[in-house]
């Protein structure tokens, strides 16, 4: 059964988020006085037609690390889920 | 003399292979030769350059799809055997996605697109793109990007300090380098760096619209100049 692995990319804390920041900034004047903060990643969703989940988790780590994903100034998260 | 060749790499979407090719000819000595991205042949090119542009149009990151492009691979061989690569603007963001140089570069800090005049300093005249500058000269060149602010590590910019990899920082007009000069936000107004080997070069500006009197400034031209010296020497 292929997986689907749902993918997050986050920009490191360190890195200054100007789309973020623009985004807090029209919250606030939105009257949202309680949002303190807002950071914009990206999300991806790739199949992965992969009998074993062992071996589907290795390509999705392998594809975020050497493409999906900036080490310099960014972070990767994923989940897998077998394709219903 | 048989002319020199240098290769530039037109990506789909790159938009300044035109400029460089044009301001390449202008040159006496130097003969462009324009490389698809889907070939493997560098058609003897003795230098590389990567262009301006918006290489796949930029998606997913400026530079990331460019650099796993067929004629990247042999850039990276041909940087790797030692050979003169320069990458402009969207090209030094293929060389940083390419690991060729270290650190990224990413959204412009004020989140506009520039483009305008900027100031900048040779501040290392002794690699093989600069010889033809004087470490006083403030040069004339102008910036197209939004996403040139360059972020490495501290460590990353210790070790670029150390070994004299910063070749460009942005100044104001007295050849200072000021905050207020930053046009991007880049760590310490790094506006080009070289690799540690000193034959791959990334800037974010341009100096193949520097290169005719036309377009408001002639201070490109040494670094054309500087390489093409090189070249005629090794």
């Amino acid at each position: 059964m292929p997986y689907t692995a749902k993918i997050k990319v986050t920009l490191r804390q360190s890195i200054l988020d100007v789309q973020g920041k623009a985004v807090e900034h029209a919250l606030k004047n939105l009257g949202y006085g309680t949002v303190e903060s807002a950071r914009i990643g990206k999300y991806i969703e790739v199949t992965i037609n992969e009998q074993d989940q062992l071996q589907a988790e290795r390509i999705a780590n392998e594809i975020s690390q050497k493409l999906l994903s900036n080490p310099v100034m960014e972070n990767y998260s994923f989940e897998l889920e077998p394709v219903k | 003399m048989a002319d020199v060749l240098v290769g530039v790499v037109v990506f789909p979407g790159s938009n300044c292979d035109h400029d460089t090719e044009y301001a390449v000819a202008s040159f006496d000595g130097l003969r462009p030769v324009m490389l698809w991205h889907n070939e493997h042949d560098l058609k003897g090119a003795q230098a590389i350059i990567l262009p301006g542009g918006f290489s796949y149009g930029d998606y997913l990151r400026a530079g990331s799809i460019a650099r796993f492009s067929p004629i990247m691979q042999e850039v990276i061989e041909f940087a790797r055997k030692g050979f003169p690569v320069l990458g402009i603007c969207n090209g030094f963001q293929v060389l940083l996605e390419s690991g060729l140089l270290e650190g990224a570069l990413s959204r412009n800090r004020d989140k506009k697109f520039l483009c305008c005049q900027t100031n900048i300093r040779p501040v290392n005249c002794s690699t093989i793109f600069t010889t033809r500058y004087k470490e006083d000269d403030v040069l004339t060149i102008p910036i197209a990007h939004g996403e040139g602010n360059y972020f490495a590590p501290s460590e990353v910019i210790e070790s670029l300090e150390e070994h004299d990899q910063i070749v460009f920082k942005y100044t104001d007009a007295a050849g200072e380098v000021t905050d207020a000069a930053n046009p991007n936000g880049s760590l310490k107004n790094i506006a080009g760096i070289i690799n540690r080997q000193g034959n791959v070069l990334g800037l974010m500006p341009h100096p193949e619209r520097a290169s005719e009197k036309l377009l408001g400034s002639l201070d490109g031209r040494p670094l054309f100049e500087s390489l093409y010296q090189h070249i005629l020497g090794s």
